[in-house]
């Protein structure tokens, strides 16, 4: 049968070639490596699940009063919005689980995303031939971000409307024009027209998300193309990608990590309560409640609203900078700034425009991985700062004292974070070998002659020499530059 | 399984041990997936009850999950291979493609001209698509300023009840609206404190929109826009903080007995206050709109 199938599809489209390579993509084995996949599982959940939802949910802001099963709601005025959603929640079968679910994978994938992008800064991945891809995954990052923002704020329960409010804020505070952007927008001043959550809706299930998967598509082509880079081992060197190929052994397990991937999003969307939007309630302009926050991923932009001192800009009566401006947008851009333009201040710092297809392992590149924890230590700073109020309700210390000791914190930590880092890494390469894995048992070879030879690998063999650790510069590099001089020459 | 034409790649089999037993753990569990699969879908019309229906499609997840990663790692065929890779910029030397896309410049006269007026025509005609974006939002105008409170409109609570100066009290906050206005408008809502008259320290202009030391300022937030929704008011001065406001989202503190200016957090301008006065019958009637402007920054706030 499968041979009628593939011949009946190659004598049509000749994809014999392209499936052969495909079934032979050798993936280099190491756990860090499933972070983006697991991201990718995540979209594939929240696809499904939106899909779901969407037969349901209604983009407006017409008003009507709720009749439906949940007591304490009933007879009150809320928009179609939320009154969908509260249905969908309370009185479709399994929709609750599926926004529950929804839920979870968005932060999942977003977790996800985060931990991939620290794993590649790490141990260098981001390298030359890899920056391109390298720039596709920042703004999968970014479009994410917008994507679990857009949607949160479509219930418009409490908190969504709150969330809305806040980014109307932003938007006004954008110097000269920030008054136009927001009523182009809204509509008109905040809540907005009646247009405007039926663009959030498109933007939510259509734009957003095709944009996140046409750019999951060329990341995923630019890595196959390119080959996964890897980390050294006895047989891994620069010119060559060793692992386990696509089929079937790898294929199978990694469908085995999506199913369990989605396993584990549904089993939290069936058992374990997120945004239960019926509790918060309508909301209304006028309305605000004590403690309110967003989903985590918005932490970093509350803390950096938060913490601002109050500084506005003004030239007579006009007010050129609002404050809303430094935290809601100042702040971000210089962090996605920083991130995007990591591989050319890199390759600066460190005069390095050699193409690398070994990956560093982070105690090996200390000022390197110093600086990456300095700064994701930084927005970790800002991103306490959106807690503070509820630190405040779980200690004794005033608001005031915590936001005064995160500012200064927020200068003065980066540095000592990066001193730190720095030497702890210096220590640990100093120490002992690194901790690569190495393969184990048989390898079979073929030798320059044409004949075969077996290699033996000994289990729990330090994959590179920990000697050549000490003596400054890593193994890797000094490989890594003979190869290069060797191919420019 | 590996063709003796791939020259690049080798590979070797690793000993794949006891199938046996993994098939069996295969097999059983696809058949326990099966089943969950179909407790879902009896589950949805019988008894949609979340909890079970995520135990069971996350359980005929996790099982399938389970089955796909022991068949990949116990039955079929381990193999470890290696590849050389290919240096694109060796393989496909650049050049020729720069070569390619001059050929087309070969004869041609006035080049610089020409690209200069696709790149004018490109842009204009970018421009002109972007048109309609920006016609989808109104002017901006005076409808930013705009509020429902007017010399003579009478504040009402949740319930359109009139408030009464009687019904403020000293440490509550209460919070209105204008009387048959729209309460969704930002320029809407207030907030009422009342602070006892000779606690005040603000000029006498303001005084005079505060009667019986009653205060009404706008409830939305100069910084951002959320509702000003916490009242602080000390129990025991002077070792605790003045009375205040407090927005919830970011913390902008004002104090009451100084008329809402900003006493700490991001907030760039004060809390705009609504005049007020009490008619005959001690209800509270705005005598004109906010003092300064409401709702967050931009460009013209201050004019």
């Amino acid at each position: 049968m499968i041979r009628n199938l593939v011949d009946y599809v190659d004598e049509r489209l000749g994809v014999s070639p392209g499936a052969r390579k495909l079934l032979r993509y050798i993936f280099p084995d190491h756990w860090s490596f499933l972070l983006g996949e697991i991201a990718l599982y995540a979209f594939i959940v929240l696809v499904g699940t939106g899909v779901f939802m969407s037969l349901y949910y209604v983009p407006s802001d017409a008003e009507a009063v709720y009749r439906g099963a949940y007591e304490p709601l009933r007879g009150l005025t809320m928009t179609e919005s939320y009154l969908s959603t509260v249905n969908l929640s309370l009185e479709v079968p399994a929709g609750l689980l599926m926004r529950q679910t929804h839920h979870w994978a968005a932060n999942l994938m977003i977790i996800a995303i985060v931990l991939h992008l620290l794993r590649i800064l790490l141990t260098g991945a981001f390298r030359k031939p890899r920056e391109i891809n390298y720039l596709v995954g920042v703004t999968l990052l970014a479009l994410t971000v917008l994507e679990g923002f857009v949607g949160y704020s479509m219930p418009d329960d409490l908190f969504s409307g709150i969330g809305l409010v806040i980014s109307y804020g932003v938007a006004l505070s954008i110097p000269v024009f920030g008054a136009d952007l927001a009523f182009l927008i809204w509509g008109a001043e905040y809540p907005g027209s009646s247009d405007f959550f039926p663009r959030l809706y498109i933007v939510h299930v259509l734009i957003v998300p095709a944009a996140i998967a046409g750019l999951i598509g060329m990341h995923m082509a630019m890595i196959m193309r390119q080959h996964h880079a890897q980390f050294p081992s006895k047989l891994a060197t620069e010119r060559n990608v060793v692992g386990y190929p696509m089929w079937p052994g790898y294929a199978l397990k990694a469908g085995g990590l999506m199913f369990l991937t989605a396993a584990v999003l549904f089993l939290l969307g069936g058992l374990v309560q997120i945004n239960p939007i019926w509790q918060w309630g309508p909301y209304e302009p006028y309305l605000a409640s004590n403690g309110a926050q967003p989903d985590w991923y918005l932490g970093w932009l509350l803390g950096s609203l938060r913490l601002m001192p109050a500084l506005e800009i003004q030239l007579g009566d006009l007010t050129l900078v609002p404050n809303a401006f430094w935290g809601g947008l100042v702040f971000p851009t210089i962090t996605f700034m920083l991130m995007y333009a990591w591989p050319w201040i890199d390759r600066r710092w460190f005069g390095d425009r050699d193409k690398h297809d070994l990956l560093d392992s982070p105690r090996d590149n200390p000022r390197r991985t110093a600086i990456v924890i300095s700064y994701f230590s930084w927005v970790l700073i800002i991103f306490i700062a959106g807690s503070i109020d509820r630190l405040y309700l779980s200690s004794t210390v005033p608001y005031e004292a915590q936001v005064w000791f995160l500012r200064i914190a927020v200068i003065v930590l980066p540095f000592v974070v990066y001193f730190a880092t720095k030497r702890l890494c210096e220590e640990l390469s100093a120490r002992e070998p690194r901790p690569l894995r190495g393969w184990t048992g048989k390898v079979v070879r073929r030798t320059p002659a044409g004949g075969f030879e077996t290699v033996e690998l000994d289990e729990g063999v330090p994959a590179v020499d920990g000697a050549n650790g000490r003596n400054g510069g890593p193994v890797v590099k000094e490989e890594a530059g003979a190869g290069e001089g060797a191919r420019g020459s | 399984m590996s063709s003796p034409t791939e020259g690049a790649s080798e590979t070797h089999d690793r000993e794949a041990g006891s199938k046996r037993g993994a098939e069996n753990l295969v097999l059983l569990s696809l058949a326990a997936a099966t089943l969950a699969a179909v407790a879902f879908g009896v589950l949805v019309i019988v008894l949609p009850d979340t909890q079970l229906l995520g135990l069971a499609l996350g359980g005929s997840l996790a099982l399938l999950g389970v089955a796909a990663v022991v068949a990949g790692q116990k039955i079929v065929p381990q193999e470890i291979a290696i590849e050389e890779r290919t240096d694109f910029g060796e393989r496909q030397p650049a050049s020729e493609v720069v070569e390619m896309v001059r050929d087309a410049e070969r004869g041609v006269s006035r080049r610089r001209l020409l690209v200069g007026a696709a790149g004018a025509s490109g842009a204009a005609l970018g421009a002109a698509a972007l048109v309609p974006a920006v016609a989808l939002g109104p002017k901006v105008g005076e409808t930013i300023a705009q509020t429902p409170w007017s010399r003579g409109r009478r504040v009402v609570d949740s319930q359109d009840r009139p408030i009464t100066a009687d019904d403020v009290q000293v440490g509550a906050m209460l919070s209105g609206f204008p009387e048959g206005a729209t309460r969704r408008e930002f320029g809407a809502s207030i907030v009422i404190v009342k602070v006892p008259p000779g606690e005040l320290e603000i000029s006498a202009r303001m005084r005079a929109d505060a009667p019986e030391g009653v205060l009404a300022f706008s409830k939305i937030c100069p910084h951002a826009g959320c509702a000003v929704a916490i009242y602080r008011h000390p129990l025991y001065e002077p070792t605790t903080e003045r009375p205040a406001l407090v927005c919830p989202c970011h913390y902008s503190t004002f104090d009451v007995r100084r008329g809402g200016t900003l006493e700490f957090g991001p907030a760039g301008r004060d809390l705009p206050q609504l005049p007020l006065e009490l008619n005959a019958a001690r209800e509270l009637v705005a005598t004109g709109d906010f003092v300064g402007q409401i709702g967050p920054s931009y460009l013209g706030v201050r004019k």
